[in-house]
């Protein structure tokens, strides 16, 4: 209950950036402030318990022998040795917090000292520490700490600290990731160039980042070591004479059906203890968060703006004119995406855009990345996250509109009549599933097991796989990234599309072998006589293949037209700089990795 | 793949033999009276003595360790200086309750956060509320707490169930399942959330990437997506949470059987541990490590079942 919590919760909390006013953003949290305040006043009543009490916590008088709320003197009353429970409660709050502050103090410096150990020295230290923490872990940690007790003689804050080993991997984790992930980014480089010495860039920078979720953490890990004292008083390990919430509430058990209230007071209060201390952790978590995220009136702006939003596309104004012809596949018209910032502004990346395809025709959609090329297509496929506000005028393939379509209407609609092949092959396949079973399970709406099989084995042969079976049956690791490729266009194909939607296909791939993919296209092209939106930065490709291209920059369409008439005069000064990139180029069929242009320098070189 | 099972239960082993030779010397070192402890009060010195020697407690330490290794690798887990029964007689009758009660409840978190986690993971918001008070709750709750009121409400007040003790599952299946039923649901209680927010975030990872997108894009159904394909990969992550699970819950079980009276591994961990009992303290000892070895073990084994990569090669 306490290694696999903790990570969970130091996952949710993100690396602190702007520290300043996080304390005063917890005050202002109602949680956090009574929290805080339910903390103080526990941890006071136990400091400071001989005030607030009549009697000594072991103080034993038969007269009083399990005496009601409200005796004179026995404010709780008293116990079935006639001792006063409100004194031992106040007793038991010290030993509570003593017993947090060891096991999670313990945790804390273990686990961090050597997380940043870890984490900053090098690949030997974070190899030999990381085992010996994982080995710590996996140890029955409860079992030994119970047959371990009588090793330090009862006496419970030696049993706290053994605990506290017990605790410190999940610390050590978390240290040692956060460390790691701040070491790879740059200002910690940059640190080291600029002359600080390890120890410095430790403190300062990397304890800057971890400081955060390690505070968040340690109320969790006081929790457990409270819990777990509490456990062990119970079962009655350790000295008999010390009060504890454990011990009071085992002494209350043996007459919990006669008199009940005995164990319900050191339960509240040891609850109330636990809940301040986690309720704190969050609060505290949630004003780590805050300082990142807007603030509650910039949320609401972004709400208000996105009120409407929905992963279908909207029309933009009602009975816009349908211009699509009927001999257009794919009519667009003046298609934008827009994403709400945390800020509550709408930040457009697809403005304006239209274009059509036309059944059996490739057009090219060119432009460097970020200029909404991949978002205009995912928006026509219908895949864009559910944050992603579409709006469009005319959004229609194949004479069905699909402003307005539900998602069930949407999805239909890309089992069918629309298809897609991704950039990077091997992260597009299911790695747990056989090649064939992703492929078939797509047909399975129209067909049988058997006939899909059939079909799928078919169009593996045909888009130039060897083994057909074998492949079918082969997990996506067992096969070469242009295999890949040949089958994410055998899945696309296979529902016979009338438009195809191919995102730079062939990018990710060996120059040698891209060349042959585009072939496959163009042939499958042909022979299904589909129409295929081409999704690429590469005018090389356009002009291999297209019919007619679209220029893309910054969300918007800068320039169409038939290919030949484009390269031979680039209206836009954007176009004519895209061609040039190529035209030093021997082939046009070199398809250089994405957004850098330094490398495709470097490639012609 | 057999190679590297033996490899795993060498390192094992080995760990069983580090943590037991530490247990062993720190008990050992500790002067518990043990004789004292037998004999009462009253006991002369010389009796001490002559139980001592009889014990073989008077012996040198290193002596006392060789004397139980070798009884050990012999099968002899030696015999309970209180009760004369032997040590691998008294674990092995006690064992099965208490796994009893851990598997049951490991069973529940699995389907509960299983349903929970994915819920969250396909809902969001609302649920994820939901999700982080339960979390909260079960952290600051008193599972004690828990338990007592269960018995009252069940075994007392409706007498659903029996109140404390334990049927094995020989004897009366339903029996058996109405004695561990509370203590289960007690024990499960702190794992849910967990589990549930492993499994949340596991999905959500998963939904991300790109083969989600390429599958939706062939038509494929969000359900199948979500309960096929997503919970699949993210099945690998969260099972190595469940194995850490399965071993912090063995350690809680040892407290909530006080609660419902049941005669298990703790309870007998427990008698020992106050008594000084030495050899039933290194019985448990040895047989818990010798658990997580094998869960671990198991654990392992299924998640590389789980990744194809691993599985095939």
């Amino acid at each position: 209950m306490t290694t696999t919590e903790i990570d969970n919760i130091a996952a949710v909390s993100a690396p602190e950036k702007k520290r300043s006013g996080v304390i005063r953003r917890l005050l202002k949290k109602p949680l956090g402030l009574i929290s805080l305040i339910v903390l103080i006043v526990i941890v006071l009543l136990g400091v400071f318990a001989q005030f607030f009490s009549a009697h000594d916590a072991t103080f034993t008088s038969l007269q009083v022998v399990n005496a009601p709320p409200g005796t004179p003197g026995y404010i709780l009353g008293a116990d079935q040795n006639g001792r006063d429970i409100w004194a031992r409660i106040l007793v038991s709050i010290n030993v509570s917090v003593i017993s947090g502050l060891i096991g999670a103090g313990v945790a804390t410096l273990v686990g961090t000292l050597f997380g940043l150990l870890a984490g900053y020295v090098g690949k030997k230290t974070d190899a030999i520490t990381s085992w010996t923490f994982n080995l710590l872990m996996t140890f029955p940690a409860l079992v030994l700490v119970l047959v371990l007790s009588p090793v330090t003689g009862g006496a419970y804050q030696a049993t706290m600290f053994i605990f506290g080993l017990f605790l410190a991997p999940s610390t050590y984790r978390l240290v040692r990731n956060l460390v790691v992930g701040v070491k790879n980014e740059l200002y910690v480089d940059a640190a080291r160039v600029s002359g600080l010495s390890n120890r410095r860039i430790l403190s300062r920078h990397v304890l800057y980042v971890v400081r955060g979720p390690i505070i968040i953490s340690v109320s969790f890990l006081a929790t457990a070591a409270i819990g777990i004292q509490s456990g062990l008083a119970f079962l009655g390990v350790g000295s008999t004479l010390t009060p504890s919430f454990g011990s009071m509430t085992s002494d209350a058990f043996i007459n919990v059906y006669s008199y009940p209230l005995q164990l319900v007071w050191p339960s509240v209060v040891q609850a109330l203890l636990t809940s301040a201390l986690i309720l704190l952790g969050n609060a505290y978590r949630d004003a780590l968060t805050d300082a990142e995220r807007p603030t509650r009136a910039e949320r609401r702006a972004a709400a208000s703006a996105a009120a409407t939003r929905t992963r279908m596309v909207r029309a933009r104004t009602a009975g816009a004119p349908d211009v699509s012809s009927a001999r257009s596949l794919l009519t667009v018209r003046n298609l934008s995406v827009g994403y709400a910032q945390t800020d509550g502004v709408l930040k457009s990346v697809v403005d304006g855009v239209s274009l059509d395809v036309a059944p059996g025709e490739i057009v090219g959609l060119v432009g460097e990345s970020g200029s909404g090329k991949t978002q205009t297509a995912f928006s026509i496929l219908g895949l864009l996250p559910p944050e992603a506000q579409v709006e469009a005028d005319v959004l229609t393939i194949a004479g069905d509109s699909l402003v307005a379509k539900d998602s069930r209407e949407l999805r239909k609609m890309r089992g069918s009549v629309i298809a897609y092949i991704p950039q990077e092959p091997m992260s597009n396949l299911d790695p747990s599933f056989t090649i064939g079973s992703q492929l078939v399970e797509g047909l399975m709406a129209g067909m049988s097991r058997k006939e899909a099989k059939a079909t799928i084995l078919q169009l593996l042969a045909r888009v130039g796989i060897a083994d057909p079976e074998r492949t079918f049956a082969s997990y996506p690791h067992q096969i070469s990234g242009g295999m890949a490729q040949r089958v994410l266009i055998a899945g696309a194909v296979a529902s016979r599309p009338k438009l195809l939607i191919a995102d730079e296909p062939t990018t990710a791939l060996d120059v040698t072998i891209q060349a042959e993919i585009l072939d496959l296209l163009r042939d499958l092209q042909g022979e299904l006589g589909m129409g295929v939106l081409l999704v690429t930065h590469n005018f090389g490709v356009v002009a291999d293949l297209c019919d007619r291209v679209v220029v893309m920059r910054n969300g918007q369409v800068v320039e169409t037209g038939k290919v030949r008439a484009i390269f031979h005069e680039p209206a836009h000064e954007y176009t004519q700089q895209l061609i040039a990139s190529i035209l030093d180029e021997n082939t046009v069929r070199t398809d250089p990795a994405p957004h850098s242009d330094m490398r495709e320098l470097e490639e012609t070189k | 793949m057999i190679v590297y099972i033996l490899r795993r239960l060498g390192a094992g082993l080995v760990l069983v033999f580090i943590v037991t030779a530490i247990t062993f010397f720190l008990t050992h070192a500790a002067n518990i009276p043990v004789a004292n402890n037998i004999l009462g009060a009253g006991a002369t010195q010389d009796q001490v003595a002559a139980l001592n020697a009889k014990l073989g407690l008077d012996q040198p330490i290193i002596e006392q360790y060789i004397n139980w290794l070798v009884g050990v690798l012999h099968g002899d887990l030696g015999i309970s200086y209180f009760t004369s029964e032997p040590v691998a007689s008294g674990i092995a009758a006690r064992l099965p309750v208490t796994l009893s009660v851990v598997v049951v409840s490991l069973i529940f978190t699995l389907v509960l956060s299983v349903i929970l986690g994915v819920a969250a993971a396909s809902k969001r918001g609302p649920l994820d509320v939901v999700l982080q008070g339960i979390a909260t709750l079960s952290f600051i709750f008193p599972a004690i707490l828990l338990g007592i009121i269960l018995v009252y409400v069940f075994a007392i007040t409706l007498q659903i169930v029996p109140a404390v003790g334990y049927t094995s599952l020989a004897e009366s299946p339903s029996g058996w399942f109405a004695s561990i039923i509370l203590p289960a649901i007690v024990l499960s209680i702190a794992g849910i959330a967990s589990l549930a927010a492993q499994i949340r975030g596991s999905l959500i990872d998963e939904l991300g990437r790109d083969y989600v997108r390429t599958l939706r894009s062939r038509g494929i159904s969000d359900m199948s997506i979500l309960l096929k394909h997503a919970l699949r990969n993210a099945s690998g992550p969260a099972f190595t949470t469940f194995s850490l699970l399965f071993i912090s819950l063995f350690g809680s079980a040892l407290f909530i059987e006080k609660i419902f009276a049941l005669p298990g591994f703790g309870t007998y961990a427990y008698q020992a541990t106050i008594q000084g009992d030495l050899p039933v303290m290194l019985g448990v000892t040895l047989f818990s490590v010798l658990l997580v070895v094998i869960v671990n073990l198991i654990v392992d084994l299924v998640s590389g079942w789980l990744n194809p990569k691993v599985r095939v090669s």
